[in-house]
């Protein structure tokens, strides 16, 4: 297999000349190989989730998820702790990249590196460092046992959804930083000088000159994140929480521990539809930004 | 320049570093500094050690870093191979539009339904790659590829055609000017690419958590199960050791990538 791969790699550019290969078909080997280890296998899932365990095709497996309460219970939390997430990993990211953009200050660069590093860390170290901080027997208890002499501390919202939450925003924020960092480089300084000069106060500033030049990427970033928070796996499941279930925590549950792969395909399937069509819009707002952007220049 | 008068600039300078450090830096001190503690039930830990370090390098977590190193080279090269060919094969056709879209998607969809449908495609032969090594690489390919095809495409875009035009026109093959002039042009954002795959595939763990085989436990499982077990003090030193690999290979390649603009 290995071999005939590495000799159809080395084919076609040697060929091109005297087989006249039309352009376009050197990117049929990739595809192919997309197409075999991903694009079949998800319509696998689709198929598999129209063919009940009895036989026959047909949605009765969908009715079945539908009635669950299990079913509905992830939904929503899926859906409410996404929205719950993007808005405050836009608010919080908006704050911080102004300052970084706006009021700089010594050490600003190294800001800004850390959160490229930050992005490239994967989700669940962020739930497992807020176990020592937040946990039972962590810091933020410790400290109020030690204060008021109580037995146990106030802090117990980790294994709600408020402690997905808490957890979602912190990983999320920085991916709204880097492209409103980035927009951010692009508006001309003379614009705020000018603005500040006519007697324009800082809140107005941003309200009337940065956030419209913002809003592009802001967009772009929210909805990314929107995404991003809907398929997140990592965060829930180390939280440990029986109460907080999402649907992708669910695709695990019914497929890995009950076995139920049916059940997993229909839940999977939901999932899939319900974050295409939010890549659908991140896709058109980015395109349309591009576009802006070329348009001006 | 915003905020003009001093004193209101160290104002809004302090409420940044009052949010910014709790909220993001707080989170990589406290795994460091736990791994290093046998107990943490106040403000502070107590009792320093290395025991947890011990442990890692001598128990199967040392088997657990060598397959999630193993699998993320594995998986960045299919990734890096794939993605380029195909931003390059697909550049200044009319099939761009398409194949973008085709190699971005597995970004949009989860990843836990990425391991399931390996899981429902490749359990009955021909293709039996559940519970082999394999099924776990090609998950992570899958993943990271649409990495590298945007780096790669977005670097395409930048790219002066001016250079490769220059060598046909003087009777370069196409594959010369592929390999002698293209690539090494785009070099730098191949290496970026390149350890930005490296590290997503360090961390992953949706879909690995759906196919991982008994015999290839990446770290982030291993991290997984020590919490799960309630073993949190040794689940810190192995996400540190998770952390300072990534870093490593970040840095490495940056290396790379710095004396590839110097060319």
């Amino acid at each position: 297999m290995a071999s005939t791969e590495a000799l159809s790699g080395r084919r076609p550019p040697t060929a091109l000349p005297r087989l006249r290969v039309p352009a376009w078909a050197l990117v049929l080997p990739p595809v192919a190989a997309l197409g075999l280890v991903f694009l079949h296998p998800l319509a696998l899932v689709l198929w598999q989730s129209v063919s009940p365990e009895g036989g026959g095709h047909g949605f009765s497996a969908y009715a079945d998820v539908f009635a669950q309460a299990a079913f509905r219970d992830a939904l929503r939390n899926t859906v409410l702790i996404a929205a719950g997430s993007t808005a405050g990993a836009l608010v919080l990211g908006f704050a911080l990249a102004l300052v970084i953009a706006f009021v700089p200050f010594p050490g600003g660069r190294a800001v800004g590196r850390f959160v490229d590093v930050f992005l490239s860390f994967p989700s669940f170290l962020i739930t497992l460092a807020l176990l020592f901080v937040y946990g039972s027997a962590g810091m933020a208890n410790g400290v109020w046992t030690g204060v008021t002499g109580a037995a146990s501390g106030p802090f117990d919202f980790l294994h709600t959804p408020w402690g997905v939450l808490l957890a979602e925003i912190t990983y999320f924020t920085p991916f709204v930083m880097r492209p409103l960092l980035g927009a951010f480089s692009r508006i001309e300084t003379a614009q705020i000088e000018v603005a500040a000069s006519l007697g324009a106060k800082a809140p107005r500033i941003v309200r009337q000159v940065i956030l419209p030049e913002a809003l592009p990427a802001l967009a772009a970033g929210g909805s990314l994140v929107l995404v991003m928070c809907l398929n997140e796996f990592g965060i829930v499941l180390f939280t440990g929480a029986k109460g907080v279930t999402t649907l992708p925590v669910l695709v695990y549950g019914k497929a890995i521990l009950d076995g139920d792969y049916t059940g997993a395909c229909v839940v999977a399937v939901v999932n899939i539809v319900l974050s295409l069509a939010l890549y659908g819009l991140y896709r058109m707002l980015t395109t349309r930004m591009d576009g802006v952007r070329r348009a001006r220049a | 320049m915003l905020v003009h008068s001093p004193r209101a600039r160290r104002a809004v300078q302090a409420a940044f570093f009052a949010l910014f450090l709790p909220v993001f830096a707080l989170p990589f001190l406290v795994i460091v500094t736990a791994s290093l503690a046998t107990g943490w039930s106040g403000a502070f830990p107590s009792g320093a050690t290395l025991d947890h370090y011990r442990a890692v390098a001598r128990g199967d977590a040392l088997d657990a870093l060598v397959t999630s190193v193993l699998t993320a080279l594995a998986a960045s090269a299919a990734a890096l191979v794939t993605g380029t060919w195909a931003a390059l094969a697909a550049r200044g056709t009319r099939a761009r539009r398409v194949v973008g879209v085709l190699f971005v998607l597995p970004v949009a969809v989860p990843s836990v339904v990425v391991g399931l449908a390996l899981l429902v495609a490749f359990s009955e032969p021909p293709f039996l790659l559940n519970g082999t090594p394999a099924i776990v690489v090609l998950a992570h390919a899958i993943l990271v590829t649409a990495f590298a095809y945007q780096s790669v495409a977005a670097a395409l875009d930048r790219l002066d055609p001016a250079c490769e035009q220059a060598a046909a026109s003087l009777g370069a093959s196409p594959l010369r000017v592929l390999v002698q002039v293209r690539l090494p042009l785009l070099l730098p954002s191949l290496s970026a690419a390149a350890g930005l795959c490296f590290a997503l595939s360090m961390g992953e763990l949706s879909a690995t958590m759906m196919l991982y085989p008994p015999d290839w436990l990446p770290l982030p499982v291993k991290v997984f199960a020590a919490t799960d077990r309630g073993a949190l003090f040794p689940g810190a030193a192995l996400a540190v050791v998770l952390m300072v690999t990534t870093l490593l290979a970040l840095t490495a390649v940056s290396r790379i990538r710095t004396r590839a603009a110097y060319r």
